[in-house]
This record gives C-alpha cells, sequence and structure tokens, in this order.
C-alpha cells in the first residue's frame, strides 16, 4: 500500500497522489510513514534526474506534488520531529547576480536528499556566506551565479573564506549559466557542477551520507 | 525585374532582402555616403562574407566574425552599465570606439541596451536595472514572475493583443496600471458605441497612464535619433549590423515574458492544451514582428535569443511536443519571407540537434554557446550555418594563447568547408581586451578560405 505513493509521486501523477494520501489519512495510516514515502519518491524523480530521465519541469513539477501532499499531511503531523540531517550546506547567489532558479533548483534538491539547507537567497555578500558558515558550523557552501559578473563575485567569496583563515575548513562548489572549468580555476573552488544531482553527489562527497 | 513583391518566391525576396543589405539608404531614402572607398569596399566584403557563409552557396573568403555583447564594447571602454543605459551619447561614442578599436566584421545594434529613463518612466516592473535595484555597474537582469496568470490562458487566446493591453501591460508597467480600466477595442463599433467608449480616457488616472506613455514616447523619439545617427556613421564606416529585425519562440514568450519559467513548466503537466493553443495564437505574431522589423531595418536578419528549450530544460518529447514545432513555425515563416533567421543558442543544445536537421538547407543559421560543435557540424554543418561556441569564461579568465588554441580548434572543426561564423556563445556583459583581441585577430589570418 505504501509503495503506492512512492510510485504516483515519481511518475509525477499528481492528482492521484494527492488524492490517495487523503484517502491514507482518512483510513488511519500513519502520516509519518506516508511522508517517508513521499520521500521517497521524490528521491526517484532525483535520481532520474541525475541519469537525463527526468529535466527540469519534472523536478520543478515533482515539487509542485510534494508540497500538494505535504499540505494534507501537515495537520496530521503532532510534531515535526526533526530528523536527522546528513549535514548543514549554506548555498546562495553571489554579490551582484538576482538569478534564482537553478539555485532554488539546487536547494530543493539538497533538502530531499537529506541535507538541510540554509538559503542565503540572491545577490548575497561575501562577508554573509563567510558569516553564516562560521555562525552554522557549515563545512559545505554552494556559490550560484548566472551573469558572468558572477565569476569575480565567486573569487571574492572564496578569498574571504581565506581571509577569515577558514577556507581549509569548508568545501567550496560553485554551478550556474556559464561556470565551468575554467572559472572553476579562476575563483579557486573545490568544484564545479553542471546541474542539482551533481551539487547533491558533491555534498555527499564531503560531508558523507 | 520590377516583379512586385507579393509574386515573388521566398528566394527571391531573400535575395532582394540581401541586396537592400550590401546597399544601404539613408533616412531620405539615397544611397548612404560611405566615409571612404575602402569604407565602402570593407561594408561590401562583410556583407557578402556573411551571406556566402549563411547561404553556403560557396566559400567566403574568410570566417565572418561577430563577437556578440550587450555590455561588453561599454566595458571594454570604461563606461559602466549604468551610463551606458543613461547617457546615449557615451553608449554610443563607446561602441564606436570598440569597432575602430577592436575591427569585428559586424556590430550587433546598441539598441538592444536600451534606455533606463524610458524603463523609470514607465516604472518597468519585469528587470532590474543599474542603479535600479542592481549596482550600477550590473547590466539589467531579469525578474522572474507570473506575469500572466496560470487562470489567464483563455484570455491571451482569445485575443493576445488585448492580454497585452489590458492585463500584462498593467502588471509589467507600473504606470501603466490604469490601462486594466479599457474596455476592449473591439467593443467600439457604430455610432451607438462611440461615445461610451471614449469614458475611460477621461478617467485621472487612465489619463496620467496616457501621459506616461506619450513621455516614454517623447525619450524613445530623443534615444532612437541618436542610434540611427550611430547606425548611419559607422556603416559608413564600413561596418554593417547583422541584426534586423527580432522574434522569439513561442515557448519562449509564454516562458520568459508571460508565465515565468517555474510557471510554464508546472503547465506543461497541469494545462498542456492551454500551451499550446496559446503558442498557436503567438506563432503569427512572432513572424509579423521579425519580417516587419528586417523590413524596416533593410536587413534580412531577424535575431532569435532561444532560452528554455535547451538541452535539460525539458525533456526530449517535451521538445518535441511544445517547443520544436512552433519554433519551426516561425524559423520557415520567416524564411518564406526572405528573412534569416538568427538562431542565438545560450546554453547547450546538443539533444535538439537532430529536430534542428529537419529544416531546410540555408534557412536559418544557429549560434551555439556550449553546444559540441564537432556534432553540429556533423549532423547539421552540410545545410545550416553555425557559429559561436568561445566561451565567456575563457574570454574573462583566459590568457591569450588559451583563446587562440581555442579558436584554432574551433575553426579546424567548425570552420571547414565554410558555414561557419567566429563569435561568442553568449551575450557578452564585459570583456578582457587582450583575449577579445586576439579571438578577433587570429580569426582574420587563421580563418581565411582563399
Amino acid at each position: 500500500m505504501a509503495t503506492k505513493l512512492v510510485k504516483l509521486l515519481s511518475e509525477l501523477r499528481e492528482q492521484e497522489a494527492v488524492e490517495f494520501v487523503q484517502k491514507a489519512i482518512e483510513k488511519g495510516i500513519d502520516p509519518v510513514e506516508l511522508l517517508g514515502d513521499a520521500k521517497e519518491g521524490m528521491n526517484i524523480v532525483g535520481t532520474k534526474f541525475a541519469r537525463e530521465e527526468y529535466f527540469i519541469p519534472d523536478l520543478i513539477f515533482s515539487g509542485e506534488i510534494l508540497k500538494g501532499v505535504i499540505r494534507v499531511l501537515e495537520p496530521h503531523l503532532s510534531s515535526r520531529e526533526d530528523e536527522k540531517r546528513l549535514g548543514r550546506v549554506v548555498i546562495g547567489t553571489v554579490a551582484g547576480d538576482i538569478h534564482d532558479i537553478g539555485k532554488d533548483l539546487v536547494v530543493f534538491m539538497l533538502d530531499v536528499n537529506g541535507f538541510e539547507v540554509v538559503d542565503l537567497g540572491v545577490d548575497v555578500a561575501a562577508q554573509q556566506f563567510v558569516k553564516t558558515a562560521s555562525d552554522k558550523g557549515s563545512t559545505v557552501i554552494g556559490l550560484s551565479g548566472f551573469l558572468t559578473l558572477a565569476f569575480d563575485s565567486m573569487k571574492k567569496t572564496v578569498e574571504a573564506f581565506k581571509e577569515a583563515g577558514i577556507r581549509d575548513s569548508v568545501k567550496i562548489m560553485i554551478g550556474g549559466g556559464q561556470i565551468d572549468d575554467y572559472i572553476k580555476n579562476y575563483t579557486g573552488a573545490d568544484a564545479y557542477g553542471k546541474d542539482a544531482m551533481e551539487a547533491v553527489a558533491l555534498a555527499k562527497r564531503w560531508i558523507g551520507g | 525585374m520590377d516583379k512586385k513583391w507579393e509574386e515573388m518566391s521566398s528566394g527571391e525576396k531573400r535575395e532582394a532582402r540581401f541586396a537592400q543589405w550590401l546597399s544601404p539608404k539613408d533616412p531620405e531614402g539615397n544611397n548612404l555616403k560611405f566615409r571612404s572607398a575602402e569604407a565602402e569596399a570593407s561594408y561590401r566584403a562583410r556583407v557578402t562574407r556573411f551571406k556566402d557563409a549563411v547561404l553556403m552557396e560557396k566559400l567566403p573568403d574568410r570566417i565572418p566574425i561577430y563577437p556578440s555583447g550587450t555590455f561588453m564594447q561599454t566595458d571594454l571602454t570604461g563606461v559602466t552599465p549604468y551610463e551606458s543605459m543613461y547617457d546615449y551619447k557615451k553608449l554610443l561614442d563607446a561602441h564606436k570606439k570598440f569597432l575602430v578599436d577592436y575591427e569585428p566584421d559586424y556590430y550587433g545594434s546598441p539598441a538592444f541596451v536600451g534606455s533606463g529613463k524610458i524603463l523609470d518612466i514607465l516604472d518597468f516592473k519585469q528587470y532590474k536595472w543599474p542603479g535600479h535595484g542592481i549596482s550600477k555597474e550590473s547590466g539589467y537582469q531579469c525578474i522572474e514572475g507570473e506575469y500572466m496568470k496560470a487562470e489567464d490562458y483563455p484570455a491571451l487566446i482569445n485575443d493576445p493583443s488585448d492580454f497585452w493591453l489590458r492585463t500584462w501591460m498593467p502588471r509589467v508597467f507600473g504606470a501603466l496600471q490604469p490601462l486594466a480600466n479599457l474596455s476592449p477595442f473591439p467593443f467600439l463599433w457604430e455610432v451607438v458605441a462611440v461615445s461610451g467608449s471614449m469614458i475611460p480616457y477621461g478617467i485621472p488616472p487612465v489619463q496620467n497612464a496616457l501621459k506616461a506613455l506619450m513621455e516614454a514616447g517623447n525619450e524613445a523619439m530623443a534615444w532612437i535619433q541618436q542610434i540611427t545617427a550611430f547606425e548611419l556613421e559607422v556603416k559608413g564606416m564600413g561596418f554593417p549590423t547583422v541584426i534586423g529585425g527580432a522574434a522569439k519562440a513561442p515557448y519562449d514568450i509564454l516562458a520568459d515574458t508571460l508565465r515565468g519559467s517555474r510557471g510554464i513548466m508546472i503547465d506543461l503537466y497541469r494545462q498542456p492544451e492551454m500551451v499550446l493553443k496559446a503558442m498557436e495564437r503567438i506563432v503569427p505574431l512572432q513572424i509579423n514582428q521579425g519580417v516587419g522589423m528586417a523590413t524596416m531595418a533593410g536587413n534580412p536578419m531577424v535575431f532569435i535569443p532561444m532560452h528554455k528549450g535547451a538541452d535539460g530544460f525539458m525533456s526530449d518529447e517535451q521538445f518535441r511536443e511544445f517547443y520544436w514545432p512552433f519554433l519551426k513555425e516561425v524559423i520557415l515563416g520567416l524564411a518564406d519571407e526572405g528573412c534569416m533567421p538568427f538562431l542565438f543558442c545560450e546554453g547547450s543544445f546538443n539533444t535538439r540537434l537532430k529536430y534542428i536537421r529537419e529544416l531546410p538547407k540555408a534557412s536559418c543559421f544557429w549560434i551555439f554557446d556550449r553546444t559540441d560543435m564537432a556534432e553540429a557540424k556533423k549532423l547539421i554543418g552540410n545545410r545550416l550555418c553555425i557559429g559561436g561556441n568561445v566561451p565567456a569564461g575563457l574570454l574573462l579568465t583566459g590568457t591569450a594563447d588559451d583563446v587562440r588554441a581555442y579558436c584554432k580548434d574551433l575553426i579546424d572543426v567548425a570552420g571547414k568547408g565554410g558555414g561557419y561564423i567566429m563569435s561568442t556563445g553568449t551575450g557578452m556583459d564585459e570583456g578582457k581586451a587582450e583575449t577579445i583581441h586576439v579571438m578577433i585577430d587570429f580569426t582574420k589570418e587563421y580563418g581565411v578560405y582563399m
């Protein structure tokens, strides 16, 4: 029974997924179990995305379906205990750049893959990345940028970690429109990821999980 | 030879448009006066070079060079994005200096930078621009949003112009918000409807919106006069532009202009039929826009910036169903009118090459960014001119030697046998003097065919 929700979600069958959850709740099925299944469905979506069987619209839409499922479950989840997270990733679009679609996809995929994500939003100053990483004790930093001006902002952000004396205790990944290995070298980041699943793979490699 | 336009075949129309491009006129309709015989010869050689590259009937003398930039030209000459949008003279002097100092073959219109003053007057909400929400040193950036709501499809499909005027414009321009009070124009018919139809134009907020339009119009005239003077001057110096008109893929009109990236992606699942119907309505509008602008400019090139159909942005099935058929219709419609669609493909289009192959020979040309150029040459290079692929990251952070090596490779692979244009794969906002010079100078030397 429970695996049905995994399947409905991973196959992006929105209406059926939401109806299934409504009925399951009426039947008294444990909402925590349902939430677990929904997340498992999302993991399959992520895997399919990494295999290039699914694409960005599928990711976006799966997020919509998950929102709908959680809307039904929320009132029945007595206290959403904090599930164990793999680790904490600080992420944001670098200074001067306000693009957020790519960054949001990375946040979303990290989240469904079990990471705690601190999303600083867009046009984030170098110092803010450093401060948040120190305050939160994060070891993985994600810098996003769509414009070419982001190259310099990323470089400055990496340098800010150096100046703060914590460059060696964090791993920095970068990604976005014109980002490639040239820019990885230019900015001094540790890695470049071409899409959201590569970000997840990098975070897993660095944090474990 | 005095065949009427409507009696001409598409091939004849194309030939006529290229002939117009080769022999530019001044605003009075007289032949443009070139600065020197040498400038005139350069102009003609450059147009001919481009024509040979895109029509693929004969080998050009060498590879045409068009470094595509939005704020790059001004950046290279020390003018900020803010100054570029607010001080037209600075913008145009910088573009002129770029042409003189770097000597590419062609320029893209500085009109694409636009006037910040006009955006201010209209209180434009869809973008941030230098000094308005972002720093004066940053180029303009789009604010993703649902400027058309999920439930607006019937209104758009029913009457796109009315939707634009009374729904989209009021949402996108703060100063035009009152236009939502207008009644649809087709409600105006015969004597009994005339007086009542004028009522909205008496409402003070509507009158303010009309005043804002007039003010924006005045500024647009001041702006275009300077742009036109620039165009005449640089043409007279021997530089043609590769941009006549502009159009967009119907899907991108929905994804960029109207629904936003997230909105349209969700529509693909929740209301695919509406998306398809809307795009059917948008196709002729895009063809008309491209043809109209190209005709006015006397230049067959119709620039089509491609966005949300790139690799990864949708599945193969979605591309085949939602993106490609409507884009193809626009391309063929433009080509049928003798225009030369200029597809500008940021991102990568590797998985889309198999569709591009369906297009007739020399019906358009494709400037790529991250697409695999060897694969593109193999799959479409025998029928369509390709170009681009010099990465922004390389140009801005690499050395002269890196760029020389990259361009050599490109010319060896994609330039072989003609049908290639040396270009950046993205509209650059910044530049680095050393590498941009190398990209241009090396191609002039190594990209010679005869």
